[in-house]
């Protein structure tokens, strides 16, 4: 009954490992077959089977996540609808990304409830537990709107209003052109549209930009760190979190799998992967570690890569630096009690611009300006953290991707020389979808601004 | 001293722009009809602008005339001047705006109510309603007719307990000094009706003879004949132009010095005016800034010298108002004829009403018109149309016509009416719709011709006509999708011509047509159809296969709209025994009583989590058991 297809996130943020991307309704198969690539579409699969496969970004051809994949056809199912449940388990980040693909490729986020009301609706609760639903959608969608008052309250909030103040503006120019054409106000001209959208479209594209940045102070950045076995790596994550997470031997290759942390470093949330030394081995479990880290690398934001002072840069660490080339890195040289027999002006040279920084883990040494590294980095150039009007919730990220959409689509349908009522459809819209973030989206206050703005009158 | 007057299906109290169009409407669709009026040279009158249509208005004119009604025709044939406006800004905002010749326009609608079969129209004021358990049964006149009737349609504009305010000057008084209609406006508050209180303004005319027009600007109508009637064929060419001059410091200056005189700053003005219509000295207060306000005058006939001077809508004093004039470029030696006014009216709140426009008190009863709290003729017109085909309905027991936000301006009207209710004088505007793309003005008769045949307004051969021009476009379009156009010497002239990119390999005829700068003419140059189509098909598989994508864009929206409009809501809900519903939308959905969740959602007050809830006991049948135990 309900027409369209909604995703939202469907295991508790941050527990558990695995998370699950779940997605419903008329288009849950159009929408997950954009995404998923494994042996069979899974509109060709059978109902109520779990499917191995990839999800990819469509636009990139990226592998975001090696997923299971339930399929689940109406009516046999919770909402009594079609149902696919994207399992993931790269944590936080790569759930994160799913979903974001799946509103990116026809869902809509899911009010909160609203599984559970789509249940009831369709008849998959019985009478009996009406008054609970109805308590909950209550409850929910009051929880939903405290957030949203306090935010009205917030830095995002106001700058979205100005946003939308500079957008309802040209929107009323255009009305009043359109609804009093004999009025002596200025002509909206296809140039001035241009002028405003692009203006308009580069603020969206600036807060979806502190939108990245507010999802890593709520989820952390994640780090990688990376060396030969036995370089110090389990040692650093420790000395970052001061406890002894990750076990330290003298035997090389002593951590196998990938040991995750949360740590806050100067005001930088940072995700800490600890991960298996690199290099050619035969052992296949340690394989299968190494394996992964390559992996892991690659989906991290940053790099820790570090390397023994006390042995000279072997072919290995050459391959290292080659991983993290396009990644954000800092170099540890560690080991700094011990004799020096690595080329420092070589690792600078290899580290072709990224910061150096010798630490001696043993005796604590250089960890300070490792913190400081990472802080500058992530700040870099930009105003401190508390300036910031972060927008972090996946919700506000759709809304503004949508936002930014139209605002392109009457960009380009401006540039096609298109009349200026097809233009307004567009630009009418992001005003809509920008006040939805803001939970303010009446037409009336348009009307209030057309007379406001304008003096007109027989 | 009362005595039995007659019998009749349908009563109609008025005789304005809404009391025609009901006062036809009905009897065209067969219910035996009689129109009362306080005086019958002023039916179809025109107190203000001399002029019909404009953007949104004149969508709601052809949507009138495809739904069989008479105000397009009647302009067609009494106009001075016509233009289509909007040409450049895109299709979805066109519209057309004919200058009247207001006392011809009156005569040409009399004389077709006149002839009208079923229909009596009749000099009387309606003093009160005949009422029997909460049912309309007549009306009683101030001779003393009683008239019964099953439905009555009340339109009595600005009549209803009238009230000219002119400086320090006021007086009970219908516009233009005609009688009020005082008793109705009490009867009707006594039955319990929720009034408000509204005001509107008319500016000074002057006489023709004494404006210096080389001082102005001309405003020429178009060259190409127009008309608003998909069924005039006949055009008027000899039209008549208006003029355009301005405002000055001179002329803000005498205002801002004579303020104090105006009745809108001594608070004798009780009533609320409409933002889209302030007053000259409104204007100048609230837009200080502003060096100059445009003025046009309007000429309000062809047999007259009489001028209206638009864009100076006044209440201030007689003596200040011939000052204003003579501050104006080319009006120095104006010779005013009558002054402008305010003028202060009741109105009933329109949330009392269905959207039939039937009142939820009184069975039979409907409202139509400026009573109905909007303002403007066409807006007038189009309830007038609505109550009377849907009072007609009523009484030969047939299905009411209800119209939807996505099908017509009209209908957003009366949604807006029936569901917000209005603050202030309500005026129809293009940004009020939401899926204007689809309601446009070269469409009207696509989106209503068919609606209008069902309740016989419409008659068989215009129908018929009508299903032709429909099976023309949509074969024209479907042969446009077959064509292919070559890469050609002449197709490079072509698209030269049109300053499009030349083509480089063979192309699809309607992908081609997608091109903003490609018009219909430069493919049907490339490939003829078959035979030569008329100009209103051409126009339509123009607009439809260039902006498919938009409007199947909006056509998308709507089909979500008519999912939540298919849910309809009991009239008789208790929203009171809802819980889950929060305490303002148990209130407000209450007294609005909306007929479908599309509407419950649209009543203001009502959120998202309210919407979920009724939706909820909706799907779990509990809304026919809280019914039946309210
Ligand atoms: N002298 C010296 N020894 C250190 C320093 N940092 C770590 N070590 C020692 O080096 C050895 C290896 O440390 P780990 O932290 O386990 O190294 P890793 O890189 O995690 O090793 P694998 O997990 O086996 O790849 C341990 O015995 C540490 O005590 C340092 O700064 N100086
Ligand atoms: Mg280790």
């Amino acid at each position: 009954m309900e027409t369209d297809t909604i995703a939202a996130i469907s295991t508790p943020m941050g527990e558990g490992a695995i998370g699950i991307v779940r997605i419903s309704g008329p288009a849950a198969f159009q929408v997950a077959d954009q995404l998923y690539t494994g042996k069979k579409a899974l509109a060709e699969v059978d109902t109520h089977t779990i499917n191995y496969g990839h999800i990819q970004d469509p636009a990139s051809g990226e592998t975001v996540e090696e997923a299971m994949v339930s399929v689940l056809r109406a009516p046999r199912t919770y909402t009594k609808e079609d149902i696919i449940e994207i399992n993931c388990h790269g944590g936080l980040t790569s759930v994160n990304r799913v979903l974001q693909l799946a509103l990116r490729y026809g869902a809509r986020l899911a009010e909160p409830g609203e599984f559970t009301k789509r249940a009831f609706l369709n008849g998959r609760i019985d009478l009996s537990q009406a008054e609970a639903v109805m308590d909950l959608i209550r409850a929910k969608t009051d929880q939903a709107m405290n957030v949203a008052m306090n935010q009205v309250e917030g830095k995002l909030s106001s700058r979205i209003q100005t946003l939308r103040q500079k957008l309802l503006e040209t929107v009323a120019s255009v009305e009043v052109n359109i609804d009093y054409p004999e009025y002596d106000a200025e002509e909206v001209t296809l140039e001035m549209i241009r002028e405003k959208g692009t203006e308009v479209e580069q603020a969206i594209e600036e807060l979806l930009t502190t939108a990245h940045q507010g999802k890593i102070l709520r989820e952390g950045l994640s780090t990688v760190i990376l060396g030969r076995p036995n370089v110090g790596k389990s040692s650093l994550l420790n000395n970052l979190v001061h406890e002894n997470k990750a076990i330290v031997t003298d035997i090389p290759g002593t951590t196998r799998d990938v040991v995750e942390e949360y740590v806050n470093i100067r005001g930088v949330p940072l995700r800490l992967l600890d991960t298996a030394g690199i290099r050619e081995t035969e052992d296949i479990v340690e394989r299968l570690g190494v394996e992964r880290s390559r992996k892991v690398v690659k989906d991290a934001e940053l790099a820790l890569l570090v390397l023994n002072y006390n042995e000279a840069i072997t072919e290995a660490d050459e391959e290292l630096f080659k991983l993290i080339q396009d990644q954000d890195t800092i170099i540890i040289v560690n080991k700094t009690d011990l004799a020096p027999e690595i080329s420092l002006d070589q690792v600078k040279e290899l580290a072709n611009g990224n910061p150096v920084i010798t630490t001696s883990l043993l005796k604590d040494e250089g960890v300070d300006d490792l913190e400081e590294a990472i802080r500058e980095l992530f700040f870099a150039g930009e105003m401190e953290g508390g300036d910031l009007s972060y927008v972090s919730n996946s919700r506000h990220i759709a809304l503004l991707e949508q936002a930014k959409r139209s605002v392109q689509e009457a960009l380009s349908a401006a540039e096609g020389g298109m009349p200026i009522d097809m233009v307004q459809i567009d630009i009418t819209r992001a005003w809509e979808v920008l006040g939805e973030v803001i939970g303010d989206s009446v037409q009336e206050s348009l009307i209030d601004q057309l007379f406001s703005q304008f003096c007109l009158g027989k | 001293m009362s005595y039995h007057g007659g019998d009749f299906d349908v009563i109609v109290i008025g005789a304005g722009h809404s009391g025609v169009e009901a006062g036809l409407a009905s009897a065209r669709a067969g219910a035996n009809t009689l129109m009362l009026t306080l005086n019958l040279d002023a039916v179809a009158f025109m107190p203000c602008n001399p002029s019909v249509g404009g953007p949104a208005k004149g969508i709601v004119v052809r949507e009138i005339d495809a739904l069989g009604g008479e105000m397009a025709r009647n302009i067609d044939k009494t106009h001075i001047q016509m233009r289509m406006l909007n040409t450049a800004k895109g299709p979805a905002v066109r519209a057309l705006r004919a200058q009247a010749d207001k006392f011809l326009y009156q005569q040409e609608m009399k004389e077709t109510i006149e002839k009208t079969e079923n229909l009596l129209l009749r000099q009387g004021m309606v003093e009160s309603l005949v009422i029997e358990d909460d049912k309309v049964k007549g009306v009683v006149t101030q001779t003393g007719a009683v008239y019964n009737a099953k439905a009555v349609i009340v339109t009595t504009g600005t009549y209803l307990r009238g009230k000219v305010i002119l400086g320090e000057l006021s007086y009970e008084s219908g516009p233009n000094n005609m009688q009020p209609s005082v008793n109705l406006s009490y009867d009707l508050q006594k039955l319990g009706f929720k009034m408000e209180r509204f005001k509107t303004g008319t500016p000074p005319r002057v006489n023709s003879r004494t404006i210096d027009y080389s001082k102005t600007e001309i405003q020429p109508g178009d060259d190409v004949p127009r008309a608003f009637s998909y069924e005039t064929t006949k055009f008027i060419t000899d039209q008549l132009p208006c003029w355009l001059t301005y405002t000055n410091e001179d002329t803000h200056t005498f205002i801002n010095d004579n303020l104090s005189r105006s009745p809108m700053y001594s608070g004798m003005i009780e009533g609320t005016g409409p933002r889209y219509c302030p007053s000259i000295e409104d204007k100048i207060v609230r837009f200080s800034d502003k060096p100059r306000h445009q003025i046009f005058l309007e000429p309000e006939g062809r047999n007259t010298q009489e001028v209206y001077v638009q864009g100076l809508s006044t209440s201030l004093p007689e003596d200040v108002q011939h000052n204003i004039l003579r501050t104006i470029p080319g009006l120095e030696h104006v010779q005013m004829m009558r002054p402008g006014y305010a003028i202060e009216y009741d109105a009933i709140v329109p949330t009392q009403l269905w959207p039939t426009l039937e009142t939820k008190m009184i069975d039979g009863l409907f409202t139509a018109g400026q009573i109905n709290g909007t303002s403007g003729y066409e807006e007038a017109a189009g309830q007038g149309l609505m109550a009377g085909i849907n009072a007609a309905m009523k009484v030969l027991g047939k299905e009411p016509l209800i119209l939807d936000r996505s099908e017509a301006y009209i209908g957003v009207m009366i949604d807006d009416l029936v569901t917000k209710g209005t603050e202030e004088p309500y005026r129809l505007l293009t940004s009020r719709a939401e899926y204007r793309l689809l309601l446009r003005h070269d469409n009207a008769d696509l989106r209503l011709t068919e609606k209008g045949h069902e309740i016989g307004l419409i008659s068989d051969e215009r129908f018929a006509r009508f299903e032709k021009k429909k099976a023309e476009i949509a074969e024209e379009i479907q042969r446009l999708d077959k064509t292919t156009i070559k890469a050609s010497p002449e197709a490079e002239k072509v698209m030269e011509a049109a300053s499009s990119s030349p083509l480089k390999e063979a192309m699809n005829a309607a992908v081609l047509l997608k091109r903003p700068e490609v018009t219909y003419a430069a493919i049907d140059a490339l490939a003829p159809a078959e035979k030569e189509l008329d100009a209103d098909v051409k126009e339509q598989v123009e607009i439809q296969v260039k902006y498919k994508g938009y409007i199947a864009k909006q056509l998308e929206q709507v089909g979500k709209l008519k999912k939540m409009e298919n849910k309809k809501l009991p009239e008789d809900l208790d929203y009171h025994a809802i819980k889950g519903l929060a305490i303002e939308a148990r209130e407000k959905l209450s007294e609005v009583r909306p007929l479908s969740v599309a509407q419950a959602s649209r009543v203001s007050g009502v959120n998202p989590a309210d919407v979920s809830v009724l939706l909820v006991y909706m799907e779990q049948g509990r809304l026919q058991k809280v019914a039946a135990e309210g």
